[in-house]
């Protein structure tokens, strides 16, 4: 965000930091659940959530509106007491109070003292994180300028917008360095800029080692940002999976005529098949498309187009949830 | 456990939102004129009725423990309304969620809301209610039988409806909590003159009715506290009033505060405050 002071990386970029392992002694998983279980009354909020997030890594945790995403997050917070399961978060026990102190959030229903302006919102929030007096100046000057609100820290709270808002606690989440921060759809009330500055301020993040959970249903986001993805619906995790791998599932479409058996030919570079007029092929790498349609023009073959396709975390995620993606309103693009 | 460094961000932030918000002002404003028009107003009826004699003596300090009554009624409300809506709303409306995220407990964030709540009702009782025993010394030259203890009293009444609004305030939303903290306010103080009355006719179900009603609130019991310590010594009193006991009718009446009584409030106190940071413990949030 604008006047940034802190180094930051382009989102899509690999993990640049420092080992998680080397830069701290404390085990290698930042978050650990055993069959984690909310109900309100005989409502499942969330069923049996076993999952393990890695110290140092972007952990996207997806799903449609009410599948159980911000219990979760307040189960690992201690903000509400599991019905079962249970888990460790920094290697503590969920809701251990001294473990918040490594720990940055950013609320989905974020709202902060209207009284207050926003350099004494970071000031509270330092002190309540228990941050040494002397660090607080640096803290919220670098707070206020990674959110960009250097221009507004001393105007009050009640004045600001919703993305400024957002923006604020942002910066209280940052606050400290946090070994972990939980972000619980950051970016709901920001603009598409600020969608993008949310972004890179997330590869920063990683970039100096820290875990960030990140819970949205905005899956471009999610995919752009995020090293491993859990997706849930109804309370229940539906997969876990590697966003590389997921991105490494490349394909192409090629509408081709004049040969009897194109798939016989393109097999030999991925899994091909005929869908109608077209000859698709799955998980071909990119360098070896010129290879396909030059054996295809060989064998006497016409080609017409050539379509890149990748299946995009959208697809698995609205394949799991079975939902035909032209009429999902579950999850925003 | 609990934390003395947590309580006191909580206490600080709630100290410094009531003097940003102006209720501290609100109140300091409203102090100021109440001992203005105190003072203009005994100099007044003193002007046309010297002090003369106990009747006279008696007949001011009635008035003044009215004024006690107002001053008692406003710190009441002043109670209810800033702490109905210290925990639950803040909690519904997001305003806790990123505090009680940090490493506090939320027993802190109660006791903190208390003690920067409790911090001001105090203040503006004792600042208050001196200034206006000033006020009707300077007109009058009148001194009640005890004026050192009617401010105290006088705060501590508003402590037990800031405990009740709190605790309420945990789990009730702030208009439903307030109006029950207010109706309990009402009915423990009618409960205080029918007990009274059970005094005077020697109507033990009377006398139970109103003390059960001070053990669940003991409000009133420091009320009758202020009364007394405004009223003139007991032998103006007996030689004014002609059945000292139907005297306990009167819902201005005062009597004094027994020990006993000193220590249930304080350990009423100390419960409902535990009961409260039990209930908030087990919200979901």
């Amino acid at each position: 965000m604008a006047g940034r002071k802190r180094t930051s990386t382009a989102p899509e970029a690999a993990p640049a930091g420092p080992d998680p392992a080397e830069r701290s002694i404390e085990p290698a998983v930042a978050i650990e659940t055993r069959e984690l279980r909310k109900q309100f009354g005989r409502v499942v909020a969330l069923a049996d959530l076993t999952m393990t997030v890695r110290r140092g890594e972007v952990f996207g945790f997806l799903g449609p509106n009410g599948a159980g995403k911000t219990t979760a997050v307040k189960l690992l917070l201690g903000l509400a007491k599991p019905t079962a399961g249970g888990g460790t978060v920094l290697g503590a026990s969920l809701g251990d109070v001294r473990a918040r102190t490594r720990i940055g959030y950013l609320p989905e229903l974020f709202r902060y003292q209207g009284w207050m302006t926003a350099r004494e919102v970071l000031a509270l929030h330092c002190e309540l994180a228990g941050l040494p007096r002397s660090s607080w100046a640096k803290e919220i000057d670098e707070a206020l300028a990674l959110v960009g609100l250097v221009e507004r820290a001393d105007t009050k709270v009640q004045g600001f917008s919703k993305g400024m808002q957002q923006r604020l606690g942002l910066g209280v989440a940052l606050l400290g360095e946090p070994e972990l921060v939980v972000l619980d759809e950051p970016t709901s009330a920001l603009d598409p800029v600020g969608r993008q500055e949310v972004r890179e301020i997330i590869g920063s993040l990683r970039a100096r080692g820290s875990t960030v959970f990140l819970n949205s249903h905005l899956l471009t986001e999610v995919e752009r940002v995020c090293d491993r993805v859990a997706i849930i619906d109804r309370g229940r995790v539906l997969t876990e999976l590697s966003v590389a791998e997921l991105l490494r599932e490349n394909g192409v479409r090629i509408r081709v005529s004049g040969l009897a058996a194109p798939v016989r030919i393109a097999g030999r570079f991925g899994r091909a098949r005929l869908d109608g007029e077209w000859l698709a092929v799955d998980a071909v790498e990119d360098a070896r498309v010129p290879a396909l349609v030059a054996e295809l023009v060989e064998a006497g073959g016409a080609v017409h187009a050539v379509v890149p396709r990748r299946d995009s975390l959208e697809d698995r995620f609205l394949s799991l949830l079975g939902a035909d993606p032209g009429s999902s309103s579950a999850v925003d693009r | 456990m609990i934390s003395a460094r947590s309580v006191g961000i909580i206490a600080r932030l709630t100290l410094a939102e009531a003097v940003r918000r102006r209720l501290l002002w609100a109140l300091v404003g409203l102090t100021l004129l109440i001992v203005a028009l105190t003072w203009w107003g005994f100099s007044r009826i003193t002007e046309a009725s010297p002090i003369t004699g106990p009747m006279e003596m008696l007949a001011v300090s009635q008035i003044l423990v009215m004024l006690a009554f107002m001053f008692s009624f406003v710190l009441a409300m002043t109670a209810v309304f800033a702490a109905s809506p210290a925990i639950g709303p803040e909690i519904e409306s997001g305003l806790l969620l990123a505090v009680l995220a940090r490493p506090i407990r939320r027993g802190e964030v109660l006791l903190g809301r208390w003690l920067g709540l409790a911090v001001i009702l105090v203040a503006y009782a004792l600042v208050a209610g001196y200034l206006e025993l000033g006020a009707v010394w300077l007109a009058t030259g009148y001194l009640p039988s005890d004026p050192l203890w009617a401010p105290p009293y006088l705060a501590a009444e508003s402590l037990m409806l800031l405990t009740l609004a709190l605790t309420l305030s945990t789990r009730i939303v702030s208009v439903a909590g307030g109006a029950i903290a207010v109706v309990g306010y009402g009915l423990v103080w009618m409960a205080g003159i029918l007990g009274g009355a059970g005094e005077a006719l020697n109507n033990d179900m009377l006398r139970w009715a109103g003390t059960i009603a001070r053990l669940i609130l003991p409000s009133d019991v420091l009320w009758r506290g202020v009364a007394w310590a405004l009223t003139p010594s007991p032998d103006v009193l007996e030689s004014t009033v002609a059945n000292p006991a139907l005297y306990q009718f009167s819902p201005f009446s005062g009597s004094q505060l027994s020990p006993g009584w000193l220590a249930w409030c304080l350990v009423w106190v100390a419960g409902t405050l535990a009961i409260g940071a039990w209930l908030l413990r087990r919200r979901e949030l």
